[in-house]
């Protein structure tokens, strides 16, 4: 009887625990889609900042985020699914192996700000590029980097293994394997860590700090070596810089709700490809 | 003719794919070596433990962060007191009590809202969380290591319970099956079987938990205030390690004093989330071995 009683009590503290989960996380979404709805429209979204940044859009931030985006997953995909490609297909088991694959858990851990700090002193100081598209692209990537390896090294090694014998048995080297039945294969499961990259990459704010971000600029960025504003940024610029807090406030709602719409679709299309696909092979 | 050619893609791939490896260490050098002249000018043992933060003070600049490892450490216990008990409770409901559809659900649910960003987080916190505190608790101001942990501890929440999850999941179902033979109900078999049997994975969840709190910016640089003080109470404003380097960076002179130290707080909070990420994966592989499982 007792025993029936903790139960019961048990039971509900954890139904509790998930209750006010979501209700703290439900209310985040609520807040900024109640507040931010009342600034979108379609100029909010295609015109430059006017007025000190009161009024008109925020379309060259929209920009740059999406260049930031593209940029870092132009560099991360290839050397991502390179590294991926080299730990199920060739990689021998011996302890340098394992330290790679100790340091690609530990880089994922790594504190976005400090990602920011090694841009600033490799990218922007060392190499040269100012702060600029290129190196805040180039920043990001290396951030998102272990997730692109993580979810292509899930996708490789979900190939099953009859299907790289079937392909040796009929004279196929190792490489043509790979590059004809095993990335093929493994493509769907591929494209899902590239959209969480992209997810990711699109709403990170510290590292593109000191590497690309600027706070008003009512130019488009004409160039990979342009500083450009960025979604994530123009947010924390708008609290804490500029004259009008109450109007930028409002602005700022504006773009978390893009910001939001953006990497909860982005995450919902990389899940259910992730399910679909799941589904096929199980 | 065809050997030298996979011989060849071989070797490529070998070499690019150790390029996670020197990122790493490259990210090791370039902190230590930019953080050298302020070892050196200070001291390590008066970087770490002075609490005088001055770093623009023309005359006689001084570098102690004492302050900001108490703020980090402050903030980062607050936080995990509210995303331990959510995170992990949500993570046994969903192993737990979910039916085989709301379990799917959730879990991708709590997947979504892991990947919303920081700065979303830290906005909502500064302008609804940080006002409705200062209201509550009538305190002369909401940015506050108090709404500071709040904040954090809801974004970190996600990250606990899916990880937990995982471990959860991983326990043999035989491990159940022979505690509900000897008699013990869900509940007797939740809290003395899969637990602790989960106990390892769990606090894998929980380092990596923290790991993310500490290096988090964006959300403590806009709610926690930023005064770089020790706090005397948790409704004081405090100044984490990564919001005074988010915060400062833009005003120090590259190459200065104050640049470098501000590259020795980062490497203060790498080293720092090094060691946890270490643990927690040393933790994780003991535990897949003590299962039975692949690496």
């Amino acid at each position: 009887m007792k025993a029936e009683i903790t139960q019961k009590i048990g039971f509900f503290l954890l139904i509790a625990a998930l209750a006010i989960t979501i209700l703290f996380l439900g209310s985040i979404l609520y807040f900024i889609t109640v507040n931010g709805v009342k600034v979108l429209s379609w100029q909010f979204l295609t015109d430059i900042p006017r007025k000190a940044m009161t009024a008109g859009g925020v379309a060259p931030a929209i920009v740059g985020t999406l260049y930031l985006t593209l940029g870092s997953i132009l560099f991360s995909l290839p050397l991502g699914l390179i590294t991926a490609i080299y730990l199920v297909e060739y990689s021998p088991k011996n302890i340098i192996v394992n330290i790679l694959r100790m340091s690609i858990n530990n880089l994922a851990g790594v504190p976005s700000v400090v990602f920011g700090l090694f841009g600033l002193a490799v990218f922007v100081k060392f190499f040269g590029f100012g702060v600029s598209i290129l190196a805040g692209s180039l920043t990001l990537s290396i951030l998102i980097l272990p997730n692109i390896i993580s979810a292509s090294y899930e996708a490789l090694v979900a190939v099953p293994r009859s299907l790289r014998e079937a392909s040796y048995a009929l004279g196929a080297t190792q490489w043509q394997t790979i590059k004809n039945i095993v990335v093929p294969t493994a493509l769907p499961g591929i494209l899902t860590g590239v959209i969480l990259g992209i997810g990711r990459a699109a709403g990170e704010t510290a590292p593109i700090l000191f590497t690309a971000a600027t706070f008003y600029t009512n130019r488009y960025p004409v160039s990979p070596m342009s500083e450009c504003m960025a979604l994530p940024y123009h947010i924390y610029a708008l609290m804490t810089e500029g004259t009008h807090p109450d109007q930028q406030k409002m602005i700022a709602f504006g773009c978390a709700l893009i910001l939001l719409l953006l990497v909860l679709c982005i995450s919902a299309l990389a899940i259910y490809l992730r399910e679909k696909q799941r589904r096929k092979y199980v | 003719m065809i050997r030298t050619r996979e011989n060849i893609y071989k070797w490529i791939f070998t070499v690019l794919a150790f390029s996670s490896l020197i990122f790493l260490l490259g990210i090791i050098v370039v902190l230590f070596v930019e953080s050298i002249p302020v070892f050196r000018s200070t001291g390590l043992f008066k970087f770490l433990f002075s609490r005088n933060w001055y770093p623009t003070n023309e005359a006689n600049p001084e570098f102690g962060i004492l302050s900001m490892l108490v703020g980090s450490f402050v903030v980062t216990i607050g936080a995990m007191l509210v995303a331990i008990p959510l995170g992990i409770g949500s993570a046994l409901y969903i192993h737990e009590l979910a039916g085989d559809k709301q379990k799917m659900y959730l879990k991708n649910i709590v997947e979504v809202l892991g990947a919303v960003p920081s700065i979303v987080f830290g906005f909502f916190g500064m302008v609804i969380i940080s006002p409705f505190i200062q209201q509550l608790l009538k305190i002369p101001t909401g940015q506050c290591a108090f709404t500071g942990a709040v904040v954090l501890g809801i974004m970190a929440i996600p990250t606990v319970c899916s990880i937990a999850e995982d471990a959860l999941s991983v326990v043999p179902k035989a491990f159940r099956e022979a505690s509900f033979a000897l008699g013990a109900n869900r509940w007797q078999t939740l809290w003395g079987v899969v637990i602790p049997a989960a106990g390892s994975g769990i606090s894998t969840a929980l380092m990596l938990g923290i790991s993310r709190v500490v290096g988090e910016t964006m959300t403590v640089l806009m709610v926690t205030g930023g005064a770089a003080a020790i706090p005397n109470s948790i409704f004081s404003p405090v100044r984490p390690m990564t919001s005074t380097i988010a915060a400062e960076m833009g005003e120090a002179v590259v190459g200065g004093q104050h640049y470098h130290a501000l590259f020795a707080i980062g490497f203060v909070l790498f080293v720092i989330t090094l060691v946890l990420n270490l643990v927690a994966e040393i933790i994780s592989r003991r535990y897949r071995l003590k299962l039975g499982l692949d690496l």
